[in-house]
């Protein structure tokens, strides 16, 4: 493990020294990182323009969340995110180069082309939190404010769950990138709004099989004190971080059994 | 067949040749197309009738702006770009064959791929779930030139953005910058239509609506008679204007090239 980090902490400093060498280049990107994800919260900001709430929350409760989902997938994106690039490097044969190095192969795919430019994701979800946060009609106890930090930790780890496993999916399903992106980007994209919004089926179908309701929903109706809509007991605020661990550890399965399970491509 | 029938016959062929990635992508546009229904649903439930919409409406511009981002290409791109930035476009500029005509071929044949492999997914997903809005047969005949003409006008955008690596050598930030104006200003994010007051109207005279609010906007019948021919003009008029452009840049271009190495 500690090796590991170690290496992942090397070539994702190599990546970064390599794209630091192109500064305005580097700021630019960055830049366009953040005003790509800024244009959710202007989504956000057009819908509330014409409402003062929408299905049961107002402006700040839903930026709490969009901030919130934001932060922790942005960060599970530059941990974990170019693993989605899996189909596409076994395809090519890129991935057997990384078979023969003396380094786990997931460090390798999640470190290539690793690139500081999507931290610039970061500063919408900052500012967004900056205004949200006392803006909300909350009661704040310690254990609301603690709440806090914790939800997006587990939020941030769940996430890297999802990549791991959406690549794993890729050593069956070469050419499925495509539908992957369902639940890495479609997850970050729910996240951002409440339940309430969803049919209630949907609703049942991300928090029991793909349980992204754990990213920040839960954890903000304790916050915001609100009711579940379907009737969780109030324990279930509480289970994000068993919930992350639970969807790591089926991703460090699924990926351990995908690379036992690959053949290489072509002939 | 004309060399330019080929050159779209063959992109065709090339884009199709992975339909199941292809259908991939055509999976996560549906559920993007029902997580952002059910977003737009909750609004229509707290505002009907906004800006002339009703819930049917804003659930049907959802599945239908999913089924044009393959065929439009609203995340931008255009292979010309690396082709300029490796200097293989030298090969392309040496033919004898327009340059910006060659590409345009290339990318109708691609969008052609696309709408078959990728724009029918989202739309029938969302039939069978939602009551969405079908044209008439009036109104699809008068999607084909709606369609058509946004794709065009979306490949002569991207034309420009590809030129701008001559000058700038690395087209990646002008790109970025490209998708922000697209994503927000075509009606991806939310329908022109929510926008407020003079922004909205800014935004709707603008080209990228050409590529998904006018185009859906017919599908939806709310263009018809002369309403339908000053929104087919629009579109026509941009795409000529930026069309027109490109070939001037695609004649400046020619005296900036410089090819590395070699």
């Amino acid at each position: 493990m500690g090796d590991a980090a170690r290496a992942y902490a090397l070539l994702a400093w190599t990546w970064t020294r390599a794209a630091a060498q192109y500064p305005v280049s580097l700021a630019l990107l960055a830049a366009g990182a953040a005003a790509v994800t800024a244009l959710d919260v202007a989504g956000i900001a057009m819908l509330f323009a014409h409402a003062p709430r929408i299905a049961g929350f107002t402006a700040p409760e839903v930026l709490l969340l969009y901030g919130t989902s934001s932060l922790s997938f942005t960060v599970s994106d530059v941990l974990l995110g170019t693993s989605e690039t899996l189909g596409e490097r076994i395809r090519a044969g890129d991935f057997d180069v990384m078979l023969v190095r003396p380094v786990s192969p997931l460090v390798q795919i999640a470190t290539e082309e690793f690139s500081p430019r999507r931290f610039g994701k970061l500063v919408p979800a900052a500012v967004v939190l900056a205004y949200a946060l006392p803006r909300l009609h909350t009661h704040w106890t310690p254990g609301r404010i603690a709440m806090l930090p914790l939800m997006v930790a587990a939020g941030t780890a769940l996430f890297c769950g999802i990549w791991v496993l959406t690549a794993a999916l890729q050593f069956v399903l070469v050419d499925g990138q495509g539908a992957t992106k369902a639940f890495t980007y479609g997850g970050a994209f729910l996240t951002q709004y409440p339940m309430t919004m969803f049919a209630r089926d949907f609703v049942r179908g991300v928090t029991f099989v793909v349980p992204l309701a754990f990213v920040n929903w839960q954890p903000a109706l304790y916050v915001l004190d609100r009711p579940d809509p379907l009737g969780l007991p109030a324990a279930a605020r509480f289970t994000s971080p068993a919930v992350a661990a639970l969807v790591c550890a089926a991703a460090a399965a699924a990926w351990r059994a995908g690379l036992r399970r690959h053949r290489s491509t072509g002939s | 067949m004309g060399v330019f029938a080929w050159v779209a016959w063959y992109a065709f062929r090339r884009h199709t040749a992975y339909p199941l990635a292809s259908l991939a992508e055509a999976v996560t546009n549906t559920v993007f197309g029902f997580l952002r229904a059910y977003v737009l649903t909750a609004l229509w439930a707290a505002r009907p009738h906004l800006g002339g919409y009703d819930a049917t409406d804003a659930v049907t511009f959802t599945f239908l702006t999913q089924a044009l981002i393959g065929p439009v290409q609203i995340f931008g791109g255009l292979e010309l770009s690396r082709r300029i930035r490796t200097g293989d476009v030298a090969i392309d500029l040496y033919r004898p064959a327009g340059l910006q005509a060659w590409w345009l071929a290339d990318d109708l044949g691609r969008a052609a791929g696309s709408l078959v492999l990728r724009g029918g997914l989202p739309l029938a997903a969302g039939f069978l779930a939602f009551d969405l809005r079908a044209p008439g047969p009036a109104g699809l005949a008068a999607c084909v030139p709606s369609f058509a003409l946004a794709i065009v006008t979306g490949f002569a955008l991207r034309y420009l953005v590809a030129l701008g690596a001559f000058w700038l050598h690395d087209d990646r930030g002008l790109a970025s910058v490209a998708l922000v104006l697209s994503l927000f200003l075509s009606g991806m994010i939310v329908p022109l239509v929510v926008f407020p007051g003079p922004a909205g109207d800014v935004a709707r005279a603008l080209p990228w609506s050409a590529l998904v609010q006018v185009p859906a906007e017919v599908f939806l019948g709310k263009r018809t008679g002369a309403g339908l021919a000053s929104a087919l003009a629009f579109q026509a008029a941009w795409a000529a204007a930026l069309l027109a452009a490109g070939a001037l840049a695609t004649r400046r271009a020619r005296r900036r090239l410089v090819i590395h190495g070699g």
